[in-house]
C-alpha cells in the first residue's frame, strides 16, 4: 500500500502535490475570510486565459528538444512591436488586434528563424544562451522605444520627454477585445467564453499539429535526435521549426495578455516575463524533455490561481509588505530550479 | 641603407601575424577598450573625472569580480550564485547596523560573521549544482532568483514578525521587516579610511586596494597548492579526477563555498564604500555585472585569471560611467546610455558563453573528423 | 626470481547464468612479458575486471577460483587493493588531463608536496608542490621508457604516442609496480610508435617487471611475449611458449569452433544473381571507434553478405556511413544510382534500410510506442500513413494501427499491444521492432548490425532465421555485420573482413578456420607469404 501511494506521488510528481495543497490550504483560508468567492473564480479563469499562450509556447521548444524557451522574450517583443505599429496607424478595435497580431506573427516567424539558428549553434546550453539572448534584445529594444520615431499621441509622453511611455494604455485600441467577447456572468462565476475559446483554439490547432508529418518529426528530434537523423528527419530543421512556432506563440501571447491587462509594457517589463511561463508549464507535469497540452492547461490554471487567491488572503492576513509577490518569486523560481536539477536524472 | 629597410620590413612582416594572432585573441577586450575610447571622445569627459570615478568604482568591485574566477578554475563555469555571497554580506551588515557596532572593528565584525553564512550557502548552492551537472551556469543563476525571494521574506516579514528586533531604526514604520534603504553610517568608509590619498577629486583608498591585492595573492596561492591542483584536475576533467582518487563533489563545493565567502567580503567592501544599504536591490545586480566584467575582460566559461578580472573591471566600469555622459551628448538623452550598458551587460555574457557553447560544439564535430 | 608474481588458477564467472569463463589459468613471473590473446567476447576483459577487483564482478556475484599475488592468496576488492598491491593498468583510452604539463599528469594526484607558512596552520591541503623534485621523477620514469621529450610540456596537442608512453610512465612511477596489465595498447598507434612502444615494454620486463599484454596483434605477440594464452569462449585453448608459436597456429586457436551451417531452401531467384545490387568505392567514414579507412566492395543482388573483423576496426562504420549516420566520403552506387553521401533522408528513399547496432541509442524511441517506432521512418521518408487536410500532412492513426497489428503478428512481438511504450519490452522483441520499422519501408536492400548483441539465445535464432526469411521469401539483399563470426558463417553467403579500416578480404562461409583468424588478425598477406 505504501508502495503505491509513493509510486503514484513519483507519477504525479511532488512539485503540483505540493502546488494543490498549497492552493487547497489558501482557498480555505479564502472561505475562512469570507472573501468574494466569485470575484477569486472569475479572477483565476481570466488570469489562465490570458497566459494561456505564453505557456502554450513553451511546448513546441520543449517538443522540438530546445528545452524550456527562456528566450519567450523575443517572440514577446515580436508582439509588443506588432501593437505598438498597428497603434501607430491609428487602428481601433478588432482591425487594430488583428493587425498587431498579423504583424507581430511575421516578425515572429523572422526573429524565430533567427533565434533557431542560434539556439542550433550551441546545442546543449540552449537556455542558458536563450536566457541571456532575451536579455539582451529586451535591453536592445529599450534603447529604440527611446529613440523610435513615432507620434502617436497615445504613446508618448504627455508632457515632453522622449521616447515612448512605459506603460501604453489599450484603452482606446483593443483593450479587454477578447476578454468582453461573450462575457457571460452567471451566478457563481463570470467566464469569459470568448477570450477561453480563442486561447483553446490555439491549443487545439497546436495540437493538431502534434499529429501531421512535421509535428511528428519534430516530437522525434527532441525525443532522440539519434534516432530521427536515422529516419532521414533534419534536425537542425526541425529545431527551427520548434523554436519558430514558439516566438509566434510569444508574440501572440503578449497581445493576448495585453488586451487582458489593459495596457502594453514596454522598456524593461518584458525581461522576466518567460519565468512565469517557464514555471507554469512545469507546475502543469512537463520537464524539460516532455510537454503536452494538458501539462500546459493544468499548469496554467494552478499556477494562476495561485496567485490571484494568494494575494487577497495574504493582504487579510499581513496587511504590511507584499507577501504574495515574495511568495510568487520563491514558488516560480524554485520550481524552475528543482527542474534544473532534475534534468540528468531522467533515465 | 636600403637593405637595412627590407630588414626591417620584413622584421614587421614576421611580426604582424603575431600581432594579429594577439588581437584575435583578445578581441573582446580589445572591442571594449576601442569603445571606451569612442565613448569617452564624444562625452567629451574631464579626465581627472573619469580617474576618479573609475579608481572607485574598481575598488568597489574588484573582488566581487575576483570570486568568480576559483570556480571557473574548477569547471563550474560562471557563478551567478555569488548573489547568495552578497546576500550573506548583507545579512551579516544588518546584524551590526542593529547592534550599532561601528568603524573598522564593525567591519571585522561583519567580515567574520559573513563567513559562517557563507559556508552554509556555498555549501548548499554546491550541493545543488552538484545536482546540475552540466547546467551549472543557469542553475546558478536560477537559484540567485529564488534565493532572493528567500530572502526577502527574511527581511521584510521574519525580521520583526518573527524574530524581535529591539533597535528600531533600521525597521519599517509598521515594526515588521527592514527599511528600503538602510544607511550603515558607523561602516561608512570603514576600510577605505584606514589610509588613502586625496587629491582635488581624486580619492584612491589605498588599504582598500592592499586588502583587495592581498586577497588576489591568496587566490594565486591558493591554485598553487594540493587543493588547487585538485582543483585544477577536478576542473579539467571530473572523469580523470574521479578515477584518480579525488572526490569530485566535495571539491566542486569546496570552489563554491571559497567563491561565496569572497563575494561575501567583496559585497561588503562595496557597501561600505557606498554607504547605504539597497536593501532589496544591492545583490540583485552583482552576479550579472561580476560577470560581465570578468568576461570583457576576456575571461572564458573554462580561463580566468586575476589579470583578466582586473581589465575586466575596469573596462566595463569606464564603459558604465562613459556611456550614459555619451548619450548625453549624442541623442540628448542619458537613458539611452543606461540602457546601452544594460544592453552591453547581457550582450557580452550572451555571446561569450554562446561563442563557448558553438566552440565546443565544433571541437566535438572536429574530433570525430581527426 | 622465477616464483609467479600473478597466478589465476581456475577461474570462473557467470554473468547471468552466462558462463563468460571456464576454469581460466593464468600464471605470470617476475621479468615475463606474457600474451593474453583472443576474440572479442573470449573473456579477457572479464578475466581483467577479476584481477583488478572490479565493482561490476562483485556486483554480479563475484567469481570462483583463486588469485595469487607473490605466492599469497589475495582477494581483491577494490581497484585501489590492486594498485596499492603493485598492479598496474594502461587504458585503452587516456586518462590525461589536456590542459596539464606532462609531470603534473604523471604525478596527477600523488603530488609531493612541502609545507609553507599557511599549510603549517591549515593543514595538508595547502601544501605548495614541489613541482621540481616531480619533475624529477617524471623524467626518471620517461628515461626508463626511453622518451626523450621535455617533461613541463603541456599534454594538449601531444601525439598519440607520447600520451600512451606518458600513461606507462605514470604507472611505473608509482615505486611499488611489480604488474603491469596493458589493455590493446597498440590499437591507435601508428607502426612507427607501436615499434618505439614494444621496445619500451621489452626494456620494462628486463627491469623485473611482469607483463600482462592484451592485443588482437598477432604480429606484435610473436615480437616481444615469451609466453602466450589463447582465450575462446572463456575457455584456455592454448598455451605457447613463444618458440613453438606462429601466427597461423594461434590465428586458427583464436577463431576455431563448430559451425552449424543452417540449410538453405533454394533462392527465389531474384533477376541475374552476379548483378550487382550495391558498389561501394574507397569509403571513409569517420565514425570514432569505428572508422572506415578505405573499403571498396561489391554486393550481389539476393545474397546474404557478412561484414565481420575484430571491434574498433571499422566494420560498424561501414553500415552507417552508406546511410548517412556519420561524416564520410567515397562513392556509393545502389542500382546504378549514385547515392548522396551524408544524407540519410536520400538512402533511405532510394532503397535501402538499417537496422543500427546501437539499439537502445538510435534504434527505438525508447519513450513512444510500438506503433509509432514500426511506421516512424516510413511515414517521415515515403508519406506512408498520411492524409493530406487543408494543406497539412495527418497521421492516420488507424491506418498505423492496423499496420502495426500486422507485424506484430507476422514477427510474433511479444508485447501487450501496439501502444505498449518498447523501454520495457525484452532486447528480442525491442530487436524485432527495430527490423519491423526497416521493413515497413520495403527495402531492396538491407543493413543490419550486430542483429542479436544483448538479447538471449531463443531470441537469436528467431532473429536470424527472420532475416533468412526475409532474404529467401522476399528476396531482401541482407548485409550483416557481426561480432560473431560463427553466426556470419552459419548464414552468409560470402563474408568479407574488416582489418585496420580497410577490407582484408572475403571468403566464404566454410573457409579454413586459419584464414579467417588470419585476416581478423590483418596477417593473412604475410600468411599466404609463408604457405
Amino acid at each position: 500500500m505504501g508502495q503505491k501511494f509513493r509510486q503514484f506521488i513519483d507519477n504525479f510528481g511532488y512539485t503540483r502535490i505540493v502546488i494543490i495543497l498549497f492552493l487547497f490550504v489558501l482557498l480555505v483560508s479564502a472561505f475562512a475570510l469570507e472573501l468574494q468567492i466569485k470575484s477569486l473564480l472569475s479572477g483565476i479563469l481570466i488570469r489562465t486565459g490570458m497566459n494561456l499562450l505564453l505557456t502554450l509556447a513553451m511546448v513546441p521548444s520543449i517538443q522540438s528538444g530546445t528545452g524550456l524557451n527562456f528566450g519567450l522574450p523575443v517572440g514577446i517583443l515580436c508582439g509588443v512591436v506588432g501593437a505598438v505599429l498597428s497603434i501607430a496607424m491609428n487602428l481601433t478595435g478588432g482591425q487594430a488586434f488583428f493587425a498587431a497580431n498579423v504583424i507581430g506573427v511575421l516578425l515572429a516567424v523572422v526573429a524565430g528563424y533567427v533565434y533557431g539558428l542560434l539556439l542550433n549553434r550551441v546545442k546543449n546550453q540552449e537556455m542558458l544562451i536563450g536566457t541571456y539572448a532575451g536579455f539582451s534584445v529586451v535591453s536592445g529594444m529599450c534603447m529604440f522605444w527611446i529613440l523610435a520615431p513615432f507620434r502617436s499621441p497615445k504613446m508618448i509622453w504627455p508632457y515632453g520627454g522622449r521616447g515612448l511611455r512605459v506603460t501604453v494604455s489599450l484603452e482606446d485600441t483593443f483593450g479587454g477585445i477578447l476578454n468582453k467577447f461573450l462575457f457571460r456572468p452567471y451566478k457563481w462565476i463570470d467566464i469569459p467564453w470568448g477570450l477561453l475559446g480563442y486561447v483553446l483554439i490555439f491549443c487545439l490547432f497546436i495540437w493538431l499539429f502534434s499529429r501531421s508529418k512535421t509535428g511528428i518529426a519534430m516530437q522525434t528530434v527532441g525525443s532522440n535526435p539519434r534516432f530521427a537523423e536515422a529516419a532521414g528527419i533534419s534536425i537542425d530543421g526541425m529545431r527551427i521549426v520548434g523554436t519558430i512556432l514558439s516566438t509566434v506563440l510569444g508574440a501572440m501571447g503578449i497581445l493576448v495578455y495585453a488586451q487582458s491587462y489593459g495596457f502594453l509594457q514596454l522598456y524593461t517589463a518584458p525581461l522576466y516575463m518567460a519565468f512565469p511561463a517557464v514555471a507554469a508549464i512545469l507546475i502543469g507535469g512537463a520537464t524539460v524533455h516532455k510537454a503536452s497540452i494538458t501539462h500546459v492547461i493544468i499548469g496554467t490554471f494552478l499556477f494562476q490561481a495561485l496567485l490571484v487567491v494568494a494575494l487577497p488572503v495574504t493582504n487579510a492576513v499581513l496587511p504590511e509588505g507584499n507577501l504574495s509577490e515574495v511568495v510568487r518569486i520563491i514558488i516560480s523560481n524554485g520550481i524552475i530550479l528543482y527542474a534544473l536539477t532534475r534534468i540528468g536524472g531522467g533515465d | 641603407m636600403k637593405n637595412a629597410e627590407i630588414k626591417t620590413q620584413q622584421k614587421r612582416m614576421q611580426f604582424m601575424p603575431d600581432i594579429k594572432k594577439g588581437l584575435i585573441r583578445n578581441i573582446v577586450p580589445v572591442v571594449f577598450a576601442v569603445l571606451c575610447i569612442i565613448g569617452a571622445c564624444i562625452a567629451q569627459a574631464r579626465p581627472l573625472f573619469l580617474l576618479s570615478s573609475v579608481t572607485i568604482r574598481m575598488a568597489r568591485n574588484l573582488l566581487l569580480v575576483f570570486s568568480l574566477i576559483i570556480p571557473v578554475v574548477t569547471g563550474l563555469g560562471l557563478n551567478f550564485g555569488i548573489v547568495l555571497g552578497a546576500m550573506a554580506a548583507q545579512i551579516a551588515l544588518v546584524a551590526v547596523t542593529h547592534w550599532e557596532i561601528t568603524g573598522i572593528s564593525g567591519f571585522i565584525v561583519t567580515a567574520l560573521l559573513s563567513v559562517p553564512l557563507s559556508i552554509f550557502f556555498g555549501w548548499l548552492t554546491g550541493r545543488i549544482l552538484n545536482r546540475a551537472k552540466g547546467n551549472e551556469m543557469i542553475t546558478s543563476m536560477m537559484l540567485g532568483f529564488f534565493a532572493n525571494g528567500l530572502y526577502q521574506l527574511l527581511f521584510l516579514f521574519v525580521l520583526g514578525g518573527i524574530i524581535p528586533m529591539v533597535n528600531k531604526t533600521i525597521m519599517l514604520p509598521s515594526g515588521i521587516g527592514i527599511k528600503n534603504t538602510v544607511a550603515l553610517r558607523g561602516l561608512k568608509y570603514a576600510l577605505d579610511n584606514v589610509i588613502k590619498i586625496e587629491y582635488d577629486d581624486l580619492i584612491i583608498p589605498i588599504f582598500t586596494f592592499i586588502v583587495i591585492a592581498v586577497m588576489a595573492l591568496a587566490i594565486k596561492f591558493l591554485l598553487q597548492t594540493k587543493l588547487g591542483q585538485e582543483l585544477r584536475c577536478v576542473g579539467q576533467d571530473m572523469n580523470i579526477a574521479e578515477a584518480s582518487g579525488i572526490d569530485v563533489d566535495k571539491m566542486r563545493i569546496t570552489a563554491v563555498i571559497l567563491s561565496t565567502i569572497l563575494a561575501a567580503w567583496g559585497q561588503l567592501i562595496h557597501l561600505q564604500n557606498i554607504g547605504i544599504l539597497q536593501t532589496y536591490g544591492s545583490h540583485e545586480q552583482v552576479g550579472l555585472f561580476a560577470v560581465a566584467s570578468i568576461l570583457i575582460g576576456g575571461a572564458t566559461v573554462t580561463k580566468a585569471t586575476i589579470g583578466q578580472a582586473i581589465l575586466g573591471t575596469f573596462l566595463f566600469h569606464s564603459l558604465f560611467i562613459i556611456s550614459p555622459m555619451a548619450g548625453q551628448k549624442l541623442v540628448g538623452e542619458p537613458q539611452v546610455g543606461e540602457y546601452f550598458r544594460a544592453f552591453v551587460a547581457y550582450g557580452v555574457i550572451g555571446l561569450s558563453l554562446g561563442l563557448h557553447a558553438w566552440q565546443k560544439q565544433q571541437a566535438a564535430r572536429n574530433k570525430f573528423e581527426e | 626470481m622465477n616464483k609467479p608474481i600473478i597466478q589465476l588458477v581456475d577461474i570462473c564467472k557467470e554473468y547471468y547464468g552466462n558462463q563468460v569463463l571456464k576454469k581460466v589459468n593464468v600464471s605470470v613471473r617476475p621479468g615475463e612479458v606474457h600474451a593474453l590473446v583472443g576474440e572479442n567476447g573470449a573473456g579477457k576483459s572479464t578475466l581483467m575486471n577479476i584481477l583488478f577487483g572490479m565493482a561490476v564482478i562483485h556486483n554480479t556475484g563475484g567469481f570462483s577460483g583463486q588469485v595469487f599475488f607473490d605466492g599469497e592468496k589475495v582477494d581483491i576488492t577494490s581497484p585501489k587493493e590492486a594498485m596499492d598491491k603493485g598492479i598496474g593498468m594502461v587504458h585503452q583510452e587516456f586518462m590525461l588531463l589536456p590542459g596539464f604539463t606532462i609531470t603534473e599528469n604523471i604525478k596527477l594526484n600523488r603530488e609531493i608536496t612541502k609545507h609553507n607558512v599557511i599549510s603549517k596552520i591549515l593543514g595538508e591541503k595547502m601544501k605548495s608542490l614541489d613541482m621540481e623534485s616531480m619533475r624529477k621523477d617524471a623524467r626518471k620514469a620517461l628515461d626508463t621508457l626511453g622518451l626523450d621529450i621535455y617533461e613541463m610540456l603541456s599534454v594538449e596537442g601531444l601525439p598519440v604516442g607520447h600520451k600512451q608512453f606518458i600513461e606507462i610512465a605514470r604507472e611505473i612511477d608509482k615505486t611499488n609496480v611489480r604488474l603491469l596489465v596493458f589493455d590493446e595498447p597498440t590499437a591507435v598507434l601508428t607502426e612507427i610508435e607501436a615499434e618505439l612502444f614494444l621496445k619500451a615494454v621489452k626494456k620494462l620486463a628486463s627491469t623485473g617487471i611482469a607483463i600482462l599484454f592484451i592485443t588482437h596483434r598477432l604480429n606484435e605477440v610473436m615480437r616481444v611475449a615469451d609466453n602466450i594464452t589463447i582465450l575462446r569462449d572463456g575457455e584456455v585453448v592454448g598455451k605457447l611458449a613463444r618458440e613453438e608459436a606462429s601466427v597461423e597456429k594461434m590465428a586458427r586457436l583464436m577463431v576455431g569452433r563448430k559451425i552449424d551451417r543452417i540449410q538453405k531452401t533454394e533462392k527465389k531467384s531474384n533477376g541475374s544473381i552476379d548483378e550487382n545490387i550495391l558498389e561501394i568505392k574507397n569509403l571513409k567514414v569517420n565514425m570514432p571507434g569505428e572508422r572506415v579507412k578505405d573499403v571498396s566492395l561489391e554486393v550481389k543482388k539476393g545474397e546474404i553478405l557478412g561484414i565481420g573483423g575484430l571491434a574498433g576496426h571499422g566494420k560498424i562504420g561501414i553500415a552507417n556511413g552508406v546511410m548517412g549516420l556519420y561524416p564520410s566520403s567515397g562513392e556509393v552506387v545502389f542500382n546504378g544510382d549514385k547515392i548522396k553521401l551524408n544524407n540519410p533522408k536520400d538512402a533511405l528513399s532510394k532503397g535501402m534500410a538499417f537496422v543500427s547496432e546501437d539499439r537502445r541509442g538510435v534504434g527505438l524511441l525508447l519513450e513512444e510506442s510500438i506503433e509509432k517506432n514500426i511506421a516512424l521512418t516510413a511515414m517521415q521518408v515515403q508519406g506512408k500513413f498520411l492524409k493530406r487536410i487543408a494543406g497539412i500532412n495527418f497521421a492516420l492513426t488507424w491506418k498505423i494501427r492496423a499496420h502495426a497489428r500486422k507485424i506484430i503478428k507476422e514477427l510474433d512481438i511479444r508485447c501487450t499491444g501496439p501502444e505498449q511504450i518498447t523501454r520495457r519490452l525484452s532486447g528480442g522483441n525491442q530487436q524485432k521492432i527495430c527490423i519491423a520499422r526497416a521493413i515497413s519501408l520495403e527495402p531492396e536492400l538491407l543493413f543490419v548490425s550486430e542483429p542479436t548483441r544483448g538479447i538471449d539465445v531463443g531470441a537469436k535464432k528467431i532473429v536470424i532465421d527472420l532475416l533468412l526469411k526475409l532474404n529467401q521469401e522476399m528476396g531482401m539483399t541482407i548485409i550483416i555485420t557481426s561480432s560473431e563470426l560463427a553466426e556470419l558463417r552459419s548464414i552468409c553467403d560470402r563474408i568479407a573482413i574488416i582489418y585496420d579500416g580497410k577490407l582484408e578480404g572475403v571468403l566464404p562461409p566454410d573457409a579454413d578456420d586459419t584464414d579467417f583468424g588470419l585476416m581478423m588478425a590483418g596477417g593473412h598477406g604475410k600468411a599466404k607469404e609463408v604457405s
